[in-house]
């Protein structure tokens, strides 16, 4: 039994149950979603705001050319010399060490991981480089404080074991787990079909890996080798507690040295707020932020050309 | 439009019933981006009818029927130019609320997808955000629900398992079961049938046909068969060399499966070609 | 009789193999001897009152509980805030983003805090929260300082534990007329909830392990007392283990072994949670 409605009434009050809501709770949430979205912008933001409002201040009375090539870092000398030349050859040596040590080990590691282990094998190996991966960089820093600088002052006949040699062996190990990670990665993505046509012309596993699988992933390797290396100009207990914090420039892997993340460390605590060895260390985090940003976005940049190389 | 006049195998009774026109396109176009999926569709819909929506794969079939719940705003780049309607009201208006459009047009997928629930959630899953919170109001609208997916004697005992562990025909049946739950005019099914297997697939048909009378069904299949047998209407859809999809032929299933006028519908459905 | 000559290629190959292997031994070998000299080392410093007792002669004896409690106290703190900042953000990022200037710059700012040295978020915690918003050397400042280290790892966590949710759930929520947010509350994030806490409680360990921030926003060696509320300056493992291995003459050796022991394991603890949480639900999604 219809209803004798009119066509027009019907479709009025259909119209008016369908018309646009106004979901005030939904429109609450997502205003709240949004906000935390650009929440990640704002910080970084936040970053460079501070570390340009409180550093660059050093400029007016330090000029660039002494600050950056400056050899001296005399914050309470009468007057106060900031050249942050002895902190950037520091983070260039321990830099150089732990890359020397963990890029060749590291692809090595993770050439023998993706290629050649048998199951069993990675399955025990890798979560002992996840455990690697977690132990905090404090105690990095003491085991090699009471474990390799006496080590390393024996054997190269040192004063003192706490020197960029020693920190760089320790950030070393703190590189690998990212380097192995990425570089297994990488391998991992080189098309099975490359090695089985290697194999069908009768190379053997390793004239591949070196020759089809490496090159293949040659490209997600050298991220890897940047993010390694990122991380340990980024270390600061680590080197803080290892390195051994002389002042001078070192012209020697051996010699005690403070990188730029140890001089910050080192120096905040007593800095006035404000004065200028508080904006010279600012400064000195400037240029740490700068040159990580640039390392992690060229890192990031490879990795996605690497992505596309393969992607079917 | 009056159509008992044709209407063989079907109750002259419900022909007056199934005057109104429930689903009307009028020269739609559908795009996503620049790529034009669907070219100048104009067709009717009545209420309480079940309508097949054939055609070779990739004509836009799927895309079509997603134009009457708006499903195909959820792809980027996707626009649509011409009317759609609902009731003779447009939905593509921007007044309109696209999700209480939703609750009165249905859809169930190619692909069962129950929810990693209970049997119970699921279908009482679109009556709560609907409103409806008392216990003992959802138990009803669960039965009545899988009563009328013809599910309900299968499942009374185990409401609280997992709908995960349904084969796959109750699954769909609980698909259709969750769409009933929310009281739709419309039910659009895209190709519900395709990953079950025959007997499940007949058990469906035979549901459609009880759910036509009271619900409008609209059905994507691939299966010229299934059309033949269980729609009132078909849409022959096709696509064109620029692979745009345009309604070649739309009509009584007894007749356009019989006496095509269309000879693209007569050699697909000789199966010259599909 | 001709000898059997291995020829050079298998002999190459058989070098490369032993090179790779004792790279991957080299790699595996310092992580036991370091975990096993501190647990060696440390363990006879272990005993209910060191892990009960204040510290005692400026540190060198009695116990650490307030630095494991102000651990602790810095955990939670940086889950508080960090957690669902970066649920929500991966929400907006899964859910809500277009596919415009704006996210991509989002998707650059979340990749350049992940590299950033955590001595300079020490720097923007103490320029931002211990000086511009008045909070000084608290609990608070380095709560929030490691919540903004935290996020990027809380964001990128979440994000990838809702997009791994299946379309077909959305869709079909969708279909029956639930709105976006009603997908996302009711079916969306349950889902998505193991990976999401997986991602915290390795952010928490992340937090309870550094030093580099709160060295610089405030904490202290030597505190009478717990801290009480989180304008109260705090002790923390990593730091007490900083300045005793550091800075502290004549202090007993097995002390700092032992404050090492105590924070490896709580770390390495939250870590091995982490893991436990994501192989089971693993696990229970093979068996549904």
């Amino acid at each position: 039994m219809l209803e004798q409605l009119s066509p027009a009434t019907t479709a009025r009050e259909i119209k008016k149950n369908l018309r646009r809501r106004w979901r005030f709770g939904e429109k609450f949430i997502e205003g709240w979603i949004f906000l935390a979205g650009i929440l990640t912008i704002v910080i970084l933001l936040g970053i460079i705001a501070l570390l340009l409002k409180e550093g660059l201040p050093i400029f007016l009375d330090t000029p660039p050319w002494e600050f950056f090539f400056g050899t001296k870092w005399y914050p309470v000398s009468d007057p106060p010399t900031f050249g942050i030349m002895p902190f950037f050859v520091a983070t260039i040596w321990v830099t150089l060490v732990a890359t020397a040590i963990s890029v060749p080990v590291g692809v090595a590691c993770a050439a023998y991981l993706s290629e050649v282990a048998p199951a069993k094998v990675r399955e025990t190996v890798k979560p002992v480089i996840e455990i690697l991966a977690g132990i905090p960089s404090v105690v990095m820093g003491f085991i090699g404080l009471m474990l390799l600088s006496p080590l390393v002052q024996s054997a190269f006949n040192l004063n003192t074991g706490l020197s960029g040699l020693t920190a760089g062996i320790m950030l070393s190990l703190m590189s690998l787990p990212i380097i192995i990670s990425v570089s297994e990665d990488a391998l991992r993505a080189v098309p099975s079909d490359f090695r089985q046509a290697a194999y069908a012309l009768g190379a053997t596993r390793w004239e591949t890996i070196w020759h089809v699988s490496i090159p293949g992933a040659l490209s997600g390797i050298t991220a890897a080798v940047m993010l390694g290396v990122g991380r340990a100009i980024g270390e600061t207990m680590t080197v803080l507690m290892v390195a051994g914090g002389a002042l001078a420039v070192p012209v020697s892997p051996t010699e005690p040295m403070m990188p730029m993340t140890a001089a910050i460390a080192s120096g905040i605590g007593n800095a006035v707020r404000g004065g200028l060895q508080y904006q010279a260390l600012f400064a000195i985090g400037l240029v740490l932020f700068v040159i990580t940003l640039a390392v992690n976005l060229v890192a990031d940049r490879v990795l996605e050309r690497q992505k596309r190389k393969f992607a079917r | 439009m009056k159509m008992n006049s044709v209407l063989s195998n079907i109750d002259k009774d419900k022909a007056v019933d199934r005057n109104e026109v429930k689903l009307r396109t009028d020269t739609v176009s559908l795009y996503y981006g620049s790529f034009q999926a669907l070219r100048n569709i104009s067709l009717e819909i009545s209420e309480r009818t079940i309508t097949a929506i054939i055609g070779p794969s990739g004509c836009g079939k799927s895309s079509f029927i997603r134009l009457f719940n708006r499903m195909n705003d959820l792809i980027t780049g996707a626009r649509v130019e011409g009317i759609v309607e609902l009731d003779d009201i447009p939905i593509y208006d921007r007044t309109i609320d696209v999700v209480e459009l939703r609750k009165r047009v249905g859809m169930v997928f190619q692909k069962p997808n129950p929810f990693p629930m209970s049997i119970f959630e699921n279908v009482a899953f679109g009556p709560r955000r609907h409103g409806r919170y008392n216990l003992g109001e959802l138990e009803d609208i669960v039965e009545k629900s899988l009563n009328q997916a013809a599910l309900w004697d299968e499942v009374k005992d185990k409401l609280g398992q997992s709908a995960l562990s349904l084969s796959g025909g109750q699954q769909q049946r609980l698909c259709i079961a969750r769409v009933l739950a929310v009281e739709p005019e419309v039910i659009l099914m895209d190709e519900p049938c395709s990953a079950l297997d025959p007997v499940a697939t007949l058990k469906i048909e035979d549901l459609m046909r009880s759910l036509a009378e009271n619900y409008t069904i609209v059905i994507v299949t691939h299966n010229m068969q299934q059309a033949a047998r269980a729609s009132d209407m078909s849409a022959f859809f096709m696509m064109e060399e620029d692979r745009a999809g345009v309604l070649v032929e739309y009509g009584l299933t007894s007749e356009l499966f019989t006496n095509p006028k269309d000879k693209r519908t007569e050699d697909y459905i000789t199966g010259r070609f599909g | 009789m001709k000898a059997r000559a291995i020829p050079t290629r298998q002999l190459s190959q058989r070098a490369a193999f032993s090179l790779i292997i004792v790279a991957t031994i080299i790699v595996v070998i310092p992580v036991l001897v370091i975990v096993l000299q501190i647990i060696l080392n440390g363990a006879s410093a272990i005993s209910w009152d060191f892990l009960t007792q204040a510290p005692s002669q400026a540190g060198k004896a009695g116990g650490i509980l307030p630095a494991i409690v102000g651990t602790f106290y810095l955990m939670l703190g940086t889950i508080v805030f960090a957690l669902p900042l970066g649920v929500m953000a991966g929400i907006y990022l899964t859910e809500y983003a277009r596919d415009n200037w704006l996210t991509r710059l989002i998707n650059l700012a979340i990749l350049n805090l992940a590299g950033v040295p955590s001595i300079v978020y020490g720097l923007f915690g103490l320029g931002i929260f211990v000086l511009l918003f008045h909070f000084g050397m608290s609990l608070l400042s380095a709560s929030l300082t490691l919540a903004c280290q935290a996020l990027a790892m809380t964001v990128t966590t979440s994000r990838e534990a809702i997009l791994a949710v299946p379309r077909e759930y959305k869709e079909g929520s969708l279909a029956i007329g639930a709105t976006r947010w009603q997908t996302i509350r009711h079916l969306v994030l349950p889902q998505a909830l193991p990976g999401i806490i997986t991602g915290a409680v390795l952010a928490m360990s992340r937090a309870a392990g550094e030093t580099a921030p709160i060295l610089v926003v405030g904490a202290a060696f030597l505190i009478p007392g717990l801290p009480q509320s989180p304008f109260d300056q705090f002790m923390a493992l990593p730091y007490h283990l900083y300045t005793v291995a550091a800075h502290v003459p004549g202090m007993p050796k097995s002390t700092v072994w032992g404050v090492a022991l105590v924070l490896l394991v709580v770390v390495l603890s939250f870590n091995i949670l982490a893991t436990i949480i994501r192989l089971r639900t693993r696990q229970r999604r093979l068996n549904a």
